[in-house]
């Protein structure tokens, strides 16, 4: 008889989802689904709107990650005013999308998945979480909190507040940097990038635990997609979209972010709320590609800073020039938080930094705009229509979650392929079908979920709706 | 000119004859809220946030609107007043669709301010949710009647101090809206004049200077039309 196993809610996520496994008659696993059950409706109620109050509205979004929804937004109405942020502009948006980084990054790795590295998978529970961190290594939750906290400073410091912050606006920035400002933010580069550093020696030092886990959790070939500079190297901010196949060969010539939509498809499935995007050259459902830390770091010829550079040396030597294991994306996570430290350091040396010229200003020139960033999450993408007013008539949001569906969904299906056994639920298969949702950190919507003590729940289903077995945590 | 002396709150006060409860309160530092009133155009008494209780008087009044006379007893703050003040403001607030977080005046906001002072902290009423247009055919300047109050101050100083008469109210009742000249596109007035002044006394983000982000109202920014007063000291108002 087949049966269906459904685990929900997935827990330490950003938002809610569920996870349904379904087996064959046999007990074996046919099928795997991840389902995002919340809807939020944001392009359908900002319609009718003024396009100048979408980077606030957009930002409404997401708790954890506001700025890199200000700062596409901010870049699809810059596109509709044709115009070029001021380069002081340009550049305060860079450091406070990368405050971003380093925030959500250090909540991702020390908070939702630190404690499952240190624990082991099949660690108590009651244990498995960041206060548990705090008992067991000190050093590490420290570094953590202290790593998210200097990240979201930056973004308080510079936009006003650390949640929606209000600085990013269409043309460039509403604030001018003060020196005293700028300062206090570089006093906290040393500890950042100690932290840091600490955190990657902690995680290699113990990788070798890890090697089923590696191979087993959404370890497959796939396309990858981030932005990257002139250079090549990882740019969080703009530059081109770059695509490369499993083995680091370029799909396409780097894209022009604006013509996004000529290489993305988005397909809609009915048992999920979160669109899958595919690579339109390859079609649905072949054309999977992942993005995120370990997308930017497979597609990137380097980081473009020394400390990070190094570690992704490093990185490259013991995962491959391509790493095509999603566990990796904690290891990788913790590189792309390097690099933005660096980055901010640099940025904020900038001579003109604190300079007066922060904000262009234009009115309604072009009906349509497309603004694409990299989120923590992977790349961001927001495209408007507006009337010869400046009203909102159409909107779409490609998210980074919508571009690692069919990874995460191909991911869950090789988890529970390899973990689960018949009708036997056992834990085990429980925190790794969760934890290989958490290696992408999805960002469903806009809660967090830091000390993942919500219930998790399975229900083994008969075909008609019996519930033959229960597992609740 | 005669001189009176009243009550209010309990305090001895005096005014000239013509003058409102507002007026001689204000001049005795006692604060008697309202989003419709504004020195130096006339009062009109809609919010009726102002409304006071008056001895021997069975109605309430509007203190902007109502004219002292000798020995009046007025009780501008009480528990019950209190009370009537915050369901007219939370009336104002469900009558439209006021998103704090996300508007031009966020922090620059009468409305907003008022509600908090009043300790507002929820609905008690169902909202209506009406949908109604943004209109942002004006050069400089938007319309949003999603945050319109009809406090009418936009009407009065166009009419009293620019002398333009661009807006008007048309419809009645939960229809009731301003228009620019006789119901055209804001950007198709022929007698507007872009001045600004409307935008400059919107108790709330109604009217706005369009390309500013939100929460940067520019009510700080400038010293709040000085001359209002002194045109209202000229009409011995």
């Amino acid at each position: 008889m087949s049966q269906t196993i459904v685990i929900d809610p997935v827990t330490r996520i950003e938002g809610h989802s569920k996870i349904t496994i379904q087996l064959d008659d046999r007990g074996e696993v046919v099928d795997a689904q991840f389902h995002v059950t919340q809807f939020r409706g944001f392009e359908r109620i900002t319609q009718g709107r003024p396009v100048h109050e979408m980077p606030a509205l957009m930002a409404r979004i997401c708790g954890i990650c506001p700025v890199s929804h200000l700062i596409a937004s901010a870049k699809a109405v810059d596109d509709i005013m044709a115009v070029e942020p001021t380069p002081t502009g340009a550049d305060l948006r860079r450091v406070m999308n990368l405050g971003q980084i380093v925030q959500s990054n250090a909540l991702s790795f020390f908070h939702l998945s630190s404690p499952d590295l240190l624990f082991g998978f099949d660690g108590d529970p009651a244990q498995r979480n960041i206060l548990g961190v705090a008992a067991a290594n000190p050093q590490l939750a420290r570094d953590g909190i202290g790593l998210r906290k200097w990240g979201q400073q930056i973004i308080e410091w510079l936009g006003g507040k650390r949640i929606h912050p209000e600085g990013i606006v269409p043309g460039g920035v509403a604030f001018r940097l003060t020196e005293e400002v700028r300062d206090r933010i570089l006093a906290g580069v040393p500890e950042a990038l100690a932290a840091t550093e600490r955190a990657i020696a902690w995680y290699k030092s113990d990788m070798l635990r890890w090697e089923e886990e590696a191979t087993t959790l959404g370890n497959f070939r796939s396309a990858f997609m981030a932005l990257v500079d002139r250079q090549g190297n990882v740019d969080h901010y703009g530059g081109w979209i770059k695509v490369i196949d499993a083995d680091g060969h370029a799909l396409a010539d780097p894209i022009d972010p604006k013509h996004f939509n000529d290489y993305i498809g988005e397909a809609v499935e009915p048992w999920s709320y979160l669109k899958s995007t595919f690579w339109k050259p390859m079609g649905y459902p072949d054309g999977i590609y992942r993005v995120g830390p370990l997308a930017r770091l497979n597609v990137a010829e380097k980081t473009g800073t020394p400390r990070a550079d190094e570690e992704l040396e490093k990185f490259r030597w013991r995962v491959g020039r391509v790493a095509s294991s999603s566990f990796h994306y904690h290891y990788a996570r913790l590189i792309d938080t390097l690099h933005a430290i660096e980055k901010i350091e640099l940025l904020l040396r900038g001579p003109e930094i604190t300079g007066p010229h922060t904000r262009s200003t234009a009115g309604i020139n072009r009906n349509e705009g497309i603004g694409v960033s990299e989120a923590p999450r992977g790349t961001l993408m927001h495209h408007y229509k507006v009337d010869d007013d400046g009203l909102v008539e159409w909107v779409n949001l490609v998210i980074a979650t919508g571009h690692n569906n069919m990874a995460m969904n191909r991911a869950v299906l090789q988890v529970a392929r390899h973990y689960v056994k018949g009708d036997r639920l056992e834990e085990s298969m429980l925190n790794r079908v969760e934890s290989v949702i958490r290696c992408y950190d999805p960002c469903l919507s806009c809660s967090t979920h830091a000390l993942g003590q919500m219930a998790i729940k399975i229900d083994l289903l008969a075909p008609d709706g019996r519930v033959l077995s229960q597992l609740a945590r | 000119m005669t001189v009176y002396t009243l009550k209010i709150d309990g305090r001895d006060v005096a005014g000239s004859e013509g003058q409102s409860i507002m007026d001689v309160a204000e001049e005795n530092g006692i604060d008697i809220p309202g989003l419709c009133h504004l020195p130096g155009i006339h009062d009109r008494g809609a919010c009726r946030l102002c409304v006071v209780k008056i001895g021997g008087s069975p109605r309430l009044a509007a203190a902007c609107v109502t004219r002292i006379a000798e020995g009046m007893d007025v009780v501008a703050h009480d528990e019950e007043l209190e009370e009537y003040r915050r369901a007219a403001t939370e009336m104002m607030f469900l009558e439209r669709n006021h998103v704090c977080a996300v508007c031009v005046a966020n922090n620059h906001c009468e409305l907003q301010e008022l509600s908090a002072d009043l300790g507002m902290t929820h609905f008690e009423l169902p909202r209506i949710s009406p949908t109604v247009d943004v209109d942002l055919s004006h050069k400089l300047f938007g319309l949003d009647h999603n945050r319109c109050i009809l406090c009418l101050r936009c009407v009065r100083v166009c009419d009293e101090i620019e002398g333009a008469h661009v807006w008007d109210v048309m419809h009645r009742g939960l229809e009731t809206r301003i228009q620019a000249d006789m119901g055209v596109d804001w950007g198709d007035s022929a007698t507007c004049t872009s001045c600004g002044k409307c935008v400059q006394v919107c108790p709330t983000g109604a009217l706005f200077e369009k390309g500013r982000p939100v929460a940067a109202g520019t009510r700080d920014e400038r010293p709040f039309l000085p001359w209002l007063r002194v045109h209202q000291e000229e009409r011995g108002l």
